[in-house]
């Protein structure tokens, strides 16, 4: 930085080349997916490039390319479905219940206690205990009952958490003003609260629908017939090693970074909108 | 129709809690008594049998199974630790632009949007006996032989275990650190106290709460996991979250069940005790 005239201490210097070795440490093999995924059609799962191509993104596109190929697309449905509907219910739940703990109510220690108990167990215990309620329940194991109540358990948790921010930050004198306009609870909440946590509840959205398509421990046992991603790629990993793992890892990171970059981008403009409004 | 305001928090909460109790209390109780249950292939009767618990307890392989995952938990917490707190005192007090900083923590964080899965095939073609790492040491002449531990071993389960964790620890520390108030730093400057004196008598009792919300996340992720330890170890280091997913492929109920809820007891005596250093609703509120 050019306008800062004294001296940095020695620390400064020991501490920038550790962020920088930690960039490198998180990048690395990252960048080796991304390169590798190029790989030319005689090539393998590590250096040197034998050429260049897309082959393996067509192996991919093609779906049941041979060489231990599973079902990629049906599989990237299946998540696509699941964390759909696991976002929208997530974001709806967790307001709701954001919306409650701006009170204090009998039975809130208790839900909160319960919300961090489902975060901190380990995935396969949740998973397994769902599966098992089924089984002696006698009900069928399926990816609109227990896989989406599996995934819930894993997204809510941080629902509740963002809303806790969110609200923590909240000017309640916004909401007296309405009510001394004269606004009802249901005024107040869609003209007052929600314009203002709406880049909190969009957050929500983002954390449960990568939280939906990542999540595998909880999921697996309950998500009845068929892969979702993480599943399908677990298997590929031990059934084939060819570098279509590296093409399936390229363009998930790509569908990725367009999705969060449009949510980013999403949040700013309604951050802006609000600063050029004029009576703000 | 008027509502009490009690009854309005009822009503808004309801579906969270039913959420909670039907998914994960309910669950949670029935993998309590199965485990008492006797059981052959894939299916449990209703009849009382203790020998899941007395294997789960009283066999030295359990015994192992905790001392494996406690030696990466230990070596893990460590290692992310040391790293997350530095960085984030850096972030915090060294990096005088905001806007740098938001980029830094933004920048760590992108690699985490490639998949789980996807980030574990990408240690092969650095750490893997054909691996760049291994041909970097030979052609400098270190080795002769390619170092075969790098990958499938230990050193690489702890490896991705930090290349995973150590953002979980950065994140909550430097938010802990970023609400210590720059006028305290200033007093204890005007006093005389050098960087080393205020990092050890200001910095660090006020970033506990962010050292133990990364500590809960490290505890939980490495003692939850049975994923990373598979692959990375090439399948031959088990951990306890490992058997029980052994036990479940085998559709062996009863004794996973026992072992879960062992795991259960000491995640959530853990994480108890963690609790004790921070209030997390007091902490996401200001």
């Amino acid at each position: 930085m050019a306008h800062q005239a004294n001296q940095r201490p020695l620390s400064f210097y020991l501490l920038s080349s550790l962020m920088a070795a930690l960039l490198v440490f998180l990048y690395a093999p990252m960048v080796c997916v991304y390169i590798l995924s190029f790989q030319g059609p005689d090539g393998g799962m590590s250096f040197p490039m034998v050429g260049w191509s897309t082959h393996w993104f067509e192996v991919l596109f093609r779906g049941t390319g041979g060489q231990g190929m599973g079902d990629v697309p049906g599989s990237f449905r299946r998540s696509m479905r699941l964390a759909a509907f696991v976002s929208v219910l997530s974001m709806v739940i967790a307001v709701s219940a954001g919306m409650a703990y701006r009170r204090s109510f009998p039975g809130a220690n208790f839900v909160f206690y319960s919300a961090i108990t489902s975060m901190v167990l380990p995935g396969i215990f949740v998973g397994f205990g769902i599966a098992l309620t089924f089984n002696l329940l006698g009900w069928q194991i399926n990816w609109f009952s227990s896989g989406i109540g599996a995934q819930l358990t894993w997204s809510l948790p941080f629902g509740l958490l963002i809303m806790f921010i969110v609200l923590g930050r909240f000017n309640p004198a916004y909401e007296e003003a309405a009510t001394d306009l004269g606004a009802n609870a249901s005024q107040r909440f869609r003209m007052v609260i929600l314009p203002i946590i709406l880049p909190g509840v969009i957050g929500i959205f983002v954390s449960s629908i990568t939280s939906s398509y990542e999540e595998s421990a909880r999921t697996q046992l309950n998500v009845g017939l068929g892969n979702t991603m993480p599943m399908e790629v677990t298997g590929l990993l031990t059934g084939s090693s060819t570098p279509v793992l590296f093409a399936i890892g390229t363009m998930t990171t790509l569908v990725m970074f367009v999705f969060i970059l449009g949510a980013v981008a999403l949040m700013g403009s309604m951050a802006r909108r609000r600063a050029a409004r004029p009576d703000s | 129709m008027k509502i009490s305001p009690r009854a309005a928090s009822w009503l808004q909460v309801a579906p969270m809690a039913t959420v909670f109790v039907t998914m994960v209390l309910v669950p949670l109780c029935i993998i309590f008594a199965v485990s008492f249950l006797d059981y052959d292939f894939a299916r449990v009767f209703p009849e009382i049998y203790l020998a899941s618990w007395s294997d789960a307890l009283g066999s030295r392989l359990t015994l192992d199974l905790y001392l494996t995952v406690g030696r990466f938990l230990i070596i893990t917490w460590v290692i992310t630790a040391f790293v997350g707190f530095w960085l984030a005192y850096f972030l915090v007090f060294h990096v005088r632009s905001s806007a740098i900083r938001l980029t830094l923590l933004a920048a760590a964080a992108i690699p985490f949007w490639t998949p789980g899965p996807i980030r574990m095939v990408s240690w092969v073609p650095l750490l893997g006996r054909e691996g760049l790492v291994n041909k970097a040491l030979m052609s400098l002449g270190v080795i002769d032989t390619p170092l075969t531990w790098l990958l499938y071993s230990d050193f690489a389960v702890v490896l991705a275990y930090i290349n995973l964790l150590t953002l979980a620890m950065l994140g909550p520390i430097t938010h802990s650190m970023a609400k210590i108030p720059r006028s305290l730093i200033q007093a204890a400057q005007d006093q005389g106290a050098s960087e080393w004196q205020i990092i050890r008598e200001i910095i660090v009792p006020l970033a506990k709460p962010g050292i133990a919300i990364g500590t809960i996340f490290i505890v939980t992720a490495v003692l939850g996991d049975f994923f990373i330890v598979k692959i990375m170890s090439g399948g031959q280091t088990n951990t306890p979250a490992n058997a029980i997913a052994t036990e479940l492929a085998a559709f062996q109920y009863p004794p996973a069940a026992a072992k879960s809820v062992m795991l259960l007891v000491i995640v959530v005596a853990l994480v108890a005790l963690l609790l004790r250093f921070v209030d997390i609703r007091k902490e996401l509120r200001d």
